[in-house]
């Protein structure tokens, strides 16, 4: 059995584990875009922060494709001939597969601007190489500007903060981290940013730039010297969706990650899959579900049986101390309930749907949150529950002796 | 494996697991030392309420999600099936504390995590097991 | 609220330096002594409330606590003593009688301790117990006047019932009420481990502990409860308690607030009422008061269990024994003036019966003179604190001790006497939910089979250095025996001579 990767990060080494878990021997070839072992992407804000050491963002260690048997070509798939089952590479080499997982990921968006060719030092936030080439930039005296209040930039901004002179933030969204938290959160996250050094600029964004300064919506000038622009990604599927493969806004999987051509599997930040929380498909480009949409379309790939059909998006960032978490459904739903418990320094907002936990948005006090994760993947009825227990603080006690017994007492 | 198991009908409310976690991985001799104007940072915490108590730590999953959500490959699970922090690697993101269905994983003043490694490097059984005075922590084959 | 003029008896000495405000000891102490003040990040003691039990002491894990005798003192007075004084403040503060449990603590002589054992030298080989055969089990039960022999010859073997006892210690009676759920449970769990028996005490059996029967003796005592068919079949043998050595000649009274559900269940009770046992059996006023009752228990159960009196040590032992003999019951069981209780009025505790040694070499004399010795077993209990203490009763006549204090002591008591007050810190004398779990049977079994175990071996060591091998050959051995300090009528009663003699 041939198996063909296309991609190289956590869902193809997960894909590599999976296969592996089943057949020891088939051939295993990785085609790889990145100059890199597979990494940790979210590590590239952490390594300009020097929370991590450059050899410390691999995934696995070095002997790992050796270890598991696995080629990899570094080259990028740019074509699949389904029906002779081979991928086509930009070096046009064809390799041909018995089965195929695409593990592609996403790539930047940039959006046309008007005078961005004007700007010297411009990057975008996605890749190890990113993060290398944008600490070559800066220097202690750096004005940095980011353009985009979403995770990445934030992330970014947190990396670079102690290493330049400025950070500011600008987003057309009014507020930060828009797709993942209401108007009432964000400000709360903004206002420890601001008190953590970072400028803002919302509802405001960079209209034209000419070099140094971005000519922004309202009028006004910001100047720079180094632009990140982090306006959000966009999944790789387009030989895929060529190739005549099924997508939506990414490839669309089943349970099994597998896509609407036969053998031809998908996971990792390209597809998009049932969101339990939700109800529907969609992407969910985290890492907890590329590694477990990963391992189980390898499983698959290699004949064994696996199916990830607890998917839900969550997110677990912090910035200073300040901690929130996200995961589920919980944005536009008239039908969920809400319920709130504010604390002093915390927030936090639970939304119930037909008795079950569908989403949550915690802010400050999110020790033991997993409790809540774990209700919305296993969809359990929480009617039983006392409200007040389960909101109030995380802890096991809702659920019962005989939960914990065998939780707590045994082996899980 | 053995793991440490949670036996929440002898379990007394003393808290004298925490303590006694927090001294093991102190590095230092003498729990007066360890502790004391200390505020602690166990692996292991009781949870309560009324007259009810237990410990809760680390389950050292068969298959555990933390892992699965680490984004730094700070956490690990060995061949011995005990999953382990590798705190020059972890960097706080706590997506594992967003994961854990227990409640198990904690952070230290850093805000880097802590979880329990069944004292793995603390000696032969766990100290939260060796303190409790009760034997409501008990280390221990478990059948799967 | 008036002055109540107690001086609190104890003292906590906090090492501060030590103290690292972990508040274990403040969750462990039910009566309230120990509380933490966030404000100044200091811990506060009441020691009013403090009855030196140690369990904070104990949980403590920088050891920075001590309870210590508080010397804060009313002036010395030889005969108006301290503690003569402040009973006399709480009786006046409460009209009440005044309670205490365990033993009586006075300085009563403790004749154990005046009493030395033999040893073989020279003449007489002593015995090495890793070597060579040591038995210590016991039959307790009427044995025969002669060997009977059928018309083949052949001997006759069938005994009446009797007790099997691999070592000549039982564990006396504690009721379920007086103790914890879990005190029983490890009291009945170590006696099947050991080969002995322990007592129901007059609380009935809990259902759940019926499967250790073989183990059990169920006592029937004055107010009759949780006593019927099965529970009469349940057990190795059936105890008619006619009296407790703590408190001679008066019943029990096991406050409403013990009797939860599952005690009175047990009990056969309403739930939440008190449970008084009369001072006498209403229905015995003589001997033969009493055989008529042995002999109700008997028929009920097919004459198939040995029968128990227990009587308490007092004045007249030795002729009340010799009645008692003659009643039909299969063993005597006598509880001298230091045996424990989980209440009972002070002044009876510490002023009624007599010591249990020589009330049971009385008993043994006359048994002996009356030559109805075989009639009956002798058990003997009252403070048989050590295996020594044994190894003396039995060369004093009997056939085996009851142990309940020693037992106790094993499970985590620390003697601190305040059973009645049901606060039990270490979840024995107690029906606190709470406090009952912090006795965990698994553990409480161990510590009680790690007990016996060691008296085991020390019984062998004392036989063995005595040139005996067996409890047969050591019971009643009095020339084993010799007096310290004590005079003529002493020695007389103990029959033992002084040593030197």
């Amino acid at each position: 059995m041939k198996y063909v990767i296309i991609g190289n990060g956590p869902a193809a080494v997960s894909c590599i584990d999976g296969i592996r878990s089943v057949d020891p021997d088939g051939s295993i070839t990785v085609i790889s875009k990145e100059d890199h072992p597979a990494y940790f992407r979210p590590l590239i804000s952490y390594y300009l922060e020097g929370k991590s050491k450059a050899e410390n963002i691999y995934c696995r260690r070095a002997d790992f494709y050796e270890s598991s048997n696995c080629g990899v070509i570094h080259s990028e798939a740019v074509a699949i001939d389904t029906d002779n089952r081979s991928v086509m590479l930009k070096n046009g080499e064809s390799i041909p597969y018995d089965r195929l997982c695409i593990c592609t990921g996403s790539s930047p968006f940039v959006p046309p601007m008007k005078g961005l060719e004007t700007v010297e030092n411009k990057y975008t936030f996605l890749t190890v190489d990113d993060s290398f080439a944008i600490e070559k930039a800066i220097t202690k005296d750096s004005r940095v500007l980011i353009i985009g209040a979403g995770l990445i930039g934030l992330k970014c901004a947190e990396g670079l903060r102690d290493r330049v002179q400025s950070v500011t933030v600008c987003d057309l969204a009014p507020r930060v981290l828009s797709s993942i938290l209401d108007d009432e959160c964000a400000a709360i996250v903004q206002k420890h940013l601001e008190n953590c050094g970072i400028g803002f600029s919302l509802g405001n964004t960079a209209d034209r730039f000419d070099g140094n300064t971005a000519m922004m919506k309202d009028g006004s000038e910001i100047g720079f010297d180094v632009l990140v622009l982090a306006l959000g990604v966009r999944p790789n599927i387009g030989f895929f969706k060529e190739a005549g493969g099924a997508c939506g806004r990414a490839i669309i999987v089943d349970n099994e990650m597998k896509t609407s051509v036969d053998g031809i599997f998908a996971a990792g930040d390209c597809v998009e899959q049932y969101d339990i929380s939700f109800g529907d498909k969609r992407i969910m480009a985290l890492l907890p579900n590329a590694n477990l949409g990963g391992y189980t379309a390898g499983v698959n790939m290699a004949g064994g049986s696996a199916e990830f059909d607890n998917a839900v998006p969550m997110n677990s960032i912090g910035f200073w101390g300040l901690h929130m978490m996200t995961a589920g459904t919980y944005a536009n739903d008239e039908n969920a309930q809400m319920i709130e418990e504010k604390g002093e320094k915390s927030i936090k907002r639970f939304f119930i749907k037909n008795n079950r936990l569908v989403g949550f948005i915690i802010i400050g006090d999110v020790k033991s949150a997993g409790i809540y994760t774990n209700l919305i993947r296993t969809q359990a009825d929480i009617s039983a529950y006392d409200p007040d227990a389960l909101t109030k603080n995380a802890t096991l006690l809702p659920f019962g002796e005989n939960y914990r017994r065998k939780t707590l007492g045994g082996v899980v | 494996m053995k793991r440490v198991t949670v036996h929440e009908e002898w379990c007394l409310g003393c808290h004298l697991c925490e303590y006694n976690c927090a001294f093991a991985n102190s590095g230092l001799a003498d729990m007066v030392k360890a502790l004391k104007n200390q505020k602690i940072t166990p692996r292991i915490h009781v949870e309560e309420d009324g007259r009810i108590h237990y410990a809760v730590s680390c389950r050292h999953c068969e298959d555990p999600i933390c892992i699965k959500g680490c984004i730094s490959g700070a956490l690990q699970k060995g061949a011995d099936g005990v999953v382990t922090i590798d705190h020059d690697k972890c960097v706080g993101c706590l997506s594992c504390m967003l994961l854990c269905p227990y409640g198990c994983i904690t952070t230290d003043e850093n805000e880097t995590v802590l979880k329990c490694e069944l004292c793995v490097k603390n000696g032969d059984i766990p100290a939260c097991v060796q303190g409790c005075p009760n034997r409501a922590i008990v280390f221990e084959e478990v059948q799967t | 609220m008036p002055i109540n003029f107690i001086l609190p008896e104890f003292e906590v000495e906090r090492n501060d330096y030590r103290c690292i405000r972990c508040r274990v000891c403040e969750r462990q102490c039910a009566n309230g002594v120990h509380r933490y003040d966030p404000d100044g990040d200091v811990m506060l003691s009441d020691e009013t409330k403090c009855v030196d039990c140690q369990r904070c002491v104990c949980l403590c894990p920088t050891r920075a606590l001590k309870i210590k005798k508080n010397d804060a003192a009313l002036r010395t007075n030889a005969n108006w003593k301290q503690n003569t004084i402040l009973e006399i403040y709480k009786q006046a503060n409460t009209g009440g009688v005044l309670l205490s449990s365990m033993g009586n603590p006075e300085p009563f002589p403790v004749y154990w301790d005046k009493i030395l054992i033999n040893a073989s030298q020279v003449t007489n080989p002593s015995i090495d117990p890793l070597r060579e055969p040591m038995e210590t089990r016991v039959f307790l039960g009427k044995k025969p006047h002669d060997i009977e022999r059928d018309a083949n010859g052949e001997i006759n073997t069938e005994l009446p019932p009797q007790i099997e006892l691999e070592l000549p210690i039982m564990f006396s009676a504690m009721s379920y009420g007086s103790i914890s759920y879990n005190a029983h449970k490890s009291l009945a769990t170590a006696a099947e481990a050991l080969g002995i028996c322990y007592n129901t005490g007059e609380g009935g059996l809990h259902e759940d502990f019926y499967q250790y029967g073989k183990n059990t003796i169920v006592q029937v005592a004055s107010g009759r409860f949780g006593v019927y068919k099965d529970y009469l079949e349940a057990g190795a043998a059936i105890e008619i308690k006619m009296g407790q050595g703590a408190k001679p000649g008066i019943g029990g009274h096991l406050p409403g607030t013990k009797v939860g559900a599952d005690v009175s269940k047990t009990r056969m009770i309403p739930e939440g009422s008190d449970a008084i046992s009369p001072a006498p059996h209403h229905d015995i006023y003589s001997i033969e008061d009493l055989r008529q009752l042995v002999f109700s228990l008997k028929e009920a159960t097919e004459y198939q269990k040995p029968v128990i009196v227990k009587v308490a040590a007092v004045h007249n032992i030795a002729a009340i024994a010799s009645g008692i003999a003659r009643s039909g019951a299969d063993i005597i069981a006598i509880d001298g003036f230091r045996g424990g209780t989980g209440a009972a009025p002070t002044r009876i505790r510490d002023n009624v019966g007599i010591p249990i040694e020589l009330a049971l070499a009385a008993v043994d004399k006359r048994l002996r003179d009356e030559g109805i010795r075989q009639n009956v077993s002798l058990v003997v209990g009252g403070s048989v604190r050590s295996a020594s203490d044994v190894v003396k009763a039995i060369a004093l006549g009997a056939d085996a001790c009851y142990i309940a204090t020693s037992a106790l002591l094993a499970l985590g008591c620390h003697l601190c006497r305040t059973c009645q007050s049901g606060k039990c810190n270490w979840g024995i004398a107690t029906q606190d939910p709470e406090l009952v779990k912090r006795l965990n049977p698994e553990t409480g079994k161990e510590r009680l089979v790690n007990l016996l175990t060691a008296w085991k071996h020390e019984i062998k060591e004392m036989m063995g250095l005595m040139g005996i091998n067996s409890i047969e050959a050591l019971r009643g051995n009095r020339l084993m025996l010799r007096g310290v300090g004590l005079n003529e009528k002493e020695l007389e009663i103990l029959g033992i001579s002084h040593a030197g003699e």
